[in-house]
C-alpha cells in the first residue's frame, strides 16, 4: 500500500476573540520564513490560495497562512449570529479581524496579500497600521467600485444562492482551466446566504479609499498591486489609477487573467508573484 | 445566427437539464432588431423575430449590435465577454421582471454564449 499523498498543508481552528465575541477560525498554513498572511475575495474562502500554500519554492522563504474571515469557509459565525437581521462587513471590523488574527498567531510584521475586497483591505492596512506589516499585496486592489448590479438578488429566499457564482463567473479570464475556474466558482456556491452581499457593502460602499490614497507611505510600507486584464470589477484601470495616487507604489498588468488570479490560474499568477515576493524580502535585506 | 438558438441550447444536455424549472419569455434587443424567445422547461421552445405591434416578454436583455457582436466573437475582449460585463460597462440594459433571469443567471449567461462563435 502506498503512503497517503497529504499536501505539506496544516489545517487548524484558532479561538480568539474578534469584535468583542468569541470566535473560532479555520486557518491553513504551510512553510516557514517570513509571515505572509492571504486574505480571500468576497464571499468566498482560503482555499483560493491553495497554489501559494503548496509551492515549494515560497514555503522554503515565507510561512505562509490563509484563514477563513468568520462567516466564511470553515469558520463559524459568532454564536447568536442568527440573530442578526443582516451580515455586513465594515471597513473597521475587516481591519480588527485581520490585525487580531496576526496578533493571536503571533506574527512579527507580516506581508499582507489580499485579494478584491482583500485587496482592498491591504490599502486601508499600509495606510492606518504601517508599522505592523512590512509591505502589502493588493490583487485586484482599486480604491473604489461603483455598483453595477443591484446586490438585493444575492440574498433572497427564493433565489438560490449559487447566484454569486453566477454573478462572478465572467470575471474569471481566459487563461484558467476548467478545472481552477469551476474550483473557484464552486467555493462561492458554497457560501452562506447573504455572505457575499454584506462582503460587498464594504467593497462597493463602506470601504471607499479614494480620497486617502495619496497618505499611504510606501518608505514605511511598501506596496505591490498585481490585476488581471479581464477583470470588469476592479479593472486595470482601477488599479493603474489607484498605483497613481500612491507614491512608489507598484503595479504590475497579468495578461489572461481575471478577478481571481491565485485561484482561477495558480501557474500564471505565480510568475507573477514570486518577483514579487523576492522584492519584498531583498528591501527588508533578507538575502533568502 | 439567433435562429440557432434552439438548435444550440436544445442539443445541450447539460444546459437543458440546468434551465429544466425555466419557463419564460423574454426580449432580445440586438440594436433596433428584436426577438421573442420562449423557454420551456429549459429548451427554447420558439424564437420569433420583431417588430412586434404588442410583444408579450417577462423581462428583457437589450445592447447595442457592435457589444453582442464582440459578446459572440471567439475571443470577446475584456469587458465584452459576459453579460454582467456588459453590464459593468453599461451596454446591457436588463428590464421587466428579472428574478427569473437572476435566479437561472448561470442558465440564461450559457443560453446567450451558445452563439458564440466557433474560433
Amino acid at each position: 500500500m502506498s503512503a497517503p499523498r497529504f499536501e505539506p498543508v496544516t489545517g487548524r481552528y484558532l479561538h480568539l476573540d474578534l469584535l468583542g465575541k468569541p470566535h473560532r477560525l479555520y486557518v491553513e498554513e504551510a512553510g516557514e520564513g517570513v509571515p505572509l498572511l492571504c486574505l480571500h475575495t468576497a464571499g468566498s474562502d482560503g482555499r483560493q490560495f491553495r497554489a501559494i500554500l503548496n509551492d515549494p519554492e515560497i514555503a522554503a522563504r515565507f510561512r505562509v497562512i490563509a484563514f477563513d474571515l468568520p462567516w466564511h469557509g470553515k469558520s463559524s459565525p459568532p454564536a447568536g449570529w442568527h440573530e442578526a437581521l443582516e451580515y455586513r462587513l465594515t471597513s473597521r471590523d475587516y481591519t480588527d479581524i485581520v490585525l487580531g488574527v496576526a496578533r493571536a498567531l503571533g506574527l512579527d510584521r507580516p506581508v499582507a496579500m489580499g485579494c478584491s475586497i482583500g485587496g482592498r483591505i491591504v490599502l486601508h492596512l499600509a495606510l492606518e497600521h504601517p508599522e505592523a506589516f512590512r509591505a502589502v499585496i493588493g490583487l485586484q486592489a482599486g480604491a473604489h467600485v461603483d455598483p453595477y448590479y443591484d446586490t438585493q438578488w444575492l440574498h433572497r429566499p427564493d433565489v438560490h444562492g449559487e447566484v454569486a457564482a453566477a454573478v462572478v463567473s465572467g470575471l474569471i479570464g481566459p487563461s484558467a482551466s476548467d478545472a481552477d475556474r469551476w474550483e473557484t466558482l464552486w467555493h462561492y456556491m458554497q457560501g452562506g446566504p447573504g455572505i457575499f452581499k454584506g462582503d460587498l457593502h464594504f467593497y462597493k460602499i463602506d470601504g471607499d479609499i479614494r480620497d486617502r490614497l495619496g497618505g499611504i507611505d510606501t518608505a514605511r510600507c511598501p506596496v505591490h498591486l498585481l490585476t488581471g486584464e479581464y477583470d470588469y470589477s476592479c479593472t486595470p484601470q482601477d488599479t493603474l489609477d489607484a498605483a497613481a495616487r500612491i507614491p512608489g507604489a507598484q503595479a504590475t498588468i497579468m495578461p489572461g487573467m481575471g478577478h481571481f488570479p491565485m485561484s482561477e490560474d495558480p501557474e500564471g499568477f505565480l510568475v507573477h508573484l514570486r518577483p514579487v515576493l523576492s522584492q519584498i524580502l531583498a528591501a527588508e535585506g533578507d538575502p533568502r | 445566427m439567433i435562429e440557432t438558438l434552439a438548435e444550440r441550447v436544445n442539443g445541450n444536455a447539460w444546459l437543458t437539464h440546468r434551465g429544466r424549472f425555466v419557463n419564460t419569455t423574454f426580449l432580445l434587443g440586438i440594436g433596433p432588431e428584436t426577438w421573442l424567445v420562449r423557454i420551456a422547461e429549459g429548451h427554447v421552445a420558439e424564437v420569433r423575430k420583431g417588430p412586434f405591434i404588442m410583444p408579450r416578454w417577462t423581462f428583457a436583455l437589450r445592447a447595442p449590435r457592435e457589444a453582442w457582436e464582440e459578446f459572440w466573437s471567439p475571443a470577446p475582449p475584456p469587458g465584452s465577454n459576459d453579460l454582467v460585463a456588459l453590464l459593468k460597462t453599461r451596454r446591457l440594459a436588463i428590464e421587466g421582471d428579472m428574478h427569473p433571469f437572476m435566479a437561472n443567471l448561470f442558465y440564461f449567461k450559457f443560453v446567450l454564449a451558445s452563439l458564440r462563435r466557433s474560433a
